[in-house]
């Protein structure tokens, strides 16, 4: 497990060494701002000073976010070769996987970090529940990791990143509408109903609003956690085969 | 040092090796000739474990590939075919990276390593350039540099020299040599001249079979008088 620090290393700088990143924080800053203050975020609405109006959009921000970061994680490497030069380095291909991962994951936890002035700027207003400040920004750091699972195993099965994006995009929007009713609906109309409400299980919303009310519930971090091991599990068995 | 036995790759229907065995010991380099797509690079690619064997073994120290791959990549060196690096990484970033995966982790440890490999490929000019704006023969020596920077007992080149200007052919070929008492060595080239300047052995593969396996010497003695492209030519015509 010692060979994941370099990779990790040389993945998280990577980002930086492109102004692709730059360019995504900067949108994904400006975009969660606007949103929160456009009249469907309602901030100046609520009239209380809490971070759910900021964070309420996050799962959608997301949706573009983590495609963005996972999607040049293996495809980038397929395309230009090096990924020979990575396996033929000592260096198992869960090392890898995870190292990437993580270094992936660290990128988007910067971006929600970087979210901490608009936090302070509603401490300064209002006094906030800061507890529920740190179980929302729990949530949404497990929220991004589960994503990027998904947009990792996407960046596995194809050696175009512009396909990685799209692939990822569709999967996490799709895991994103399990949450609403009109879609489960239809979902109970051509599955069976236990299979429909397997399936809206999977939603990332229901599992992130319970954070951003303050309530940590295990159920919630198992399931973000073992969406996380799940994707990676079937990312080592993509590039294995 | 380097054992292959009966190794088999097919894709789809296709056998793009097709039993190949040899064996190498240390002191020797084994060049690898044939035409395009005949199966050197493929062969080249399953001993260094990058690609998993249809059939077959190779092992490399007496250690099984499919075993344990990771014992194994730490005893090779390997120069992939076009020498793929990270292109938004400078040189020594690069060699950098490298040299923390295979364990020189404290800044004397891996710094030592990137400039002794740096000094080996006269890669000094170019060492804070990203490696994307490099040109061919220099992108070639970063893939060299990187395959000998943990100066491992065994190396494993393909078309090492591909894209050199003559001075560094022959600087290269002449860097081969002056490692190979302590090394194994197995090289694939398209130079016929290279095989006969520095192999002590070489191996003609044809449609992913071995066709040709003995000294230079004895190669050229096959048609006296002959040039090598002939016999070459000769012994691989069914081989479109
Ligand atoms: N991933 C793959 N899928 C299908 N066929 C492949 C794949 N990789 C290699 N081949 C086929 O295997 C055969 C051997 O290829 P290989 O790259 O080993 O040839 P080579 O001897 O290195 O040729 P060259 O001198 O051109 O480098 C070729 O016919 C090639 O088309
Ligand atoms: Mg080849």
């Amino acid at each position: 497990m010692k060979q994941i620090f370099p990779i990790f290393k040389r993945e998280f700088l990577g980002y930086f060494r492109a102004p692709v990143a730059y360019v995504f924080l900067i949108a994904f800053l400006v975009i969660s701002v606007a949103l929160a203050f456009s009249r469907y975020g309602g901030f100046f609405k609520a009239g209380v000073a809490s971070v759910e109006t900021y964070f309420v959009f996050l799962p959608w921000i997301f949706v573009i976010l983590a495609p963005a970061a996972g999607m040049r994680l293996w495809a980038e490497e397929k395309r230009s070769g090096t990924v020979e030069l990575l396996f033929t380095l000592p260096v198992t291909t869960v090392e890898a996987v995870f190292a990437k991962f993580l270094a992936g994951w660290t990128f988007l936890t910067v971006a929600v970090l970087l979210s901490f002035p608009m936090t302070l700027t509603i401490g300064y207003l209002g006094s906030p529940d800061w507890g529920v400040v740190a179980t929302t920004y729990l949530g949404a750091v497990l929220m991004a990791g589960a994503y990027l699972g998904v947009c990792s195993l996407m960046s596995a099965l194809t050696k175009n990143q512009v396909v990685a994006f799209v692939l990822g995009f569709i999967v996490c929007l799709a895991l994103l509408f399990l949450g609403f009713s009109s879609f489960t609906d239809s979902l109970e109309k051509i599955f069976p109903l236990p299979v429909a409400d397997a399936l809206a299980n999977f939603s990332f919303i229901t599992h992130f609003d319970a954070f951003t009310k303050g309530i940590v519930d295990p159920k919630d971090v198992v399931f973000f956690l073992s969406l996380m091991g799940f994707t990676l599990f079937l990312n080592v068995i993509a590039l294995e085969r | 040092m380097i054992e292959v036995k009966g190794l088999v790759k097919t894709y789809g229907t296709k056998r793009a090796v097709d039993g190949v065995s040899f064996a190498v010991s240390r002191g020797e380099i084994l060049g690898f000739l044939g035409p395009n797509g005949a199966g050197k690079s493929t062969t080249m690619k399953m001993i260094t474990g990058f690609i998993r064997p249809t059939a077959g073994t190779a092992t490399v120290d007496g250690i099984d590939v499919t075993a344990d791959p990771v014992a194994v990549k730490t005893k090779l060196g390997y120069l992939p075919e076009s020498a793929p690096a990270y292109p938004e990484m400078t040189v020594a970033e690069f060699l950098g990276f490298i040299a923390e995966v295979r364990g020189f982790r404290t800044y004397d440890a891996k710094r030592s390593q990137v400039d002794r490999a740096i000094a080996l490929t006269h890669l000094a000019p170019v060492r804070n350039q990203t490696i994307e704006t490099l040109s061919k023969g220099f992108k070639q020596r970063v893939g060299f540099a990187q395959a000998l920077l943990h100066d491992p007992p065994a190396l494993i080149l393909d078309e090492p020299t591909d894209g050199l200007d003559p001075n560094q052919k022959i600087e290269v070929r002449s860097l081969i040599k002056s490692m190979a008492a302590t090394k194994t060595i197995i090289l694939s080239t398209h130079i016929l001249e290279e095989v006969e300047a520095i192999c002590t052995r070489v191996i003609i593969i044809s449609r992913g079979k071995v066709v040709i396996d003995e000294t230079p010497t004895a190669l050229r003695a096959r048609q006296p008088g002959a040039r090598l492209d002939e016999i070459f030519r000769s012994l691989t015509a069914s081989d479109v």
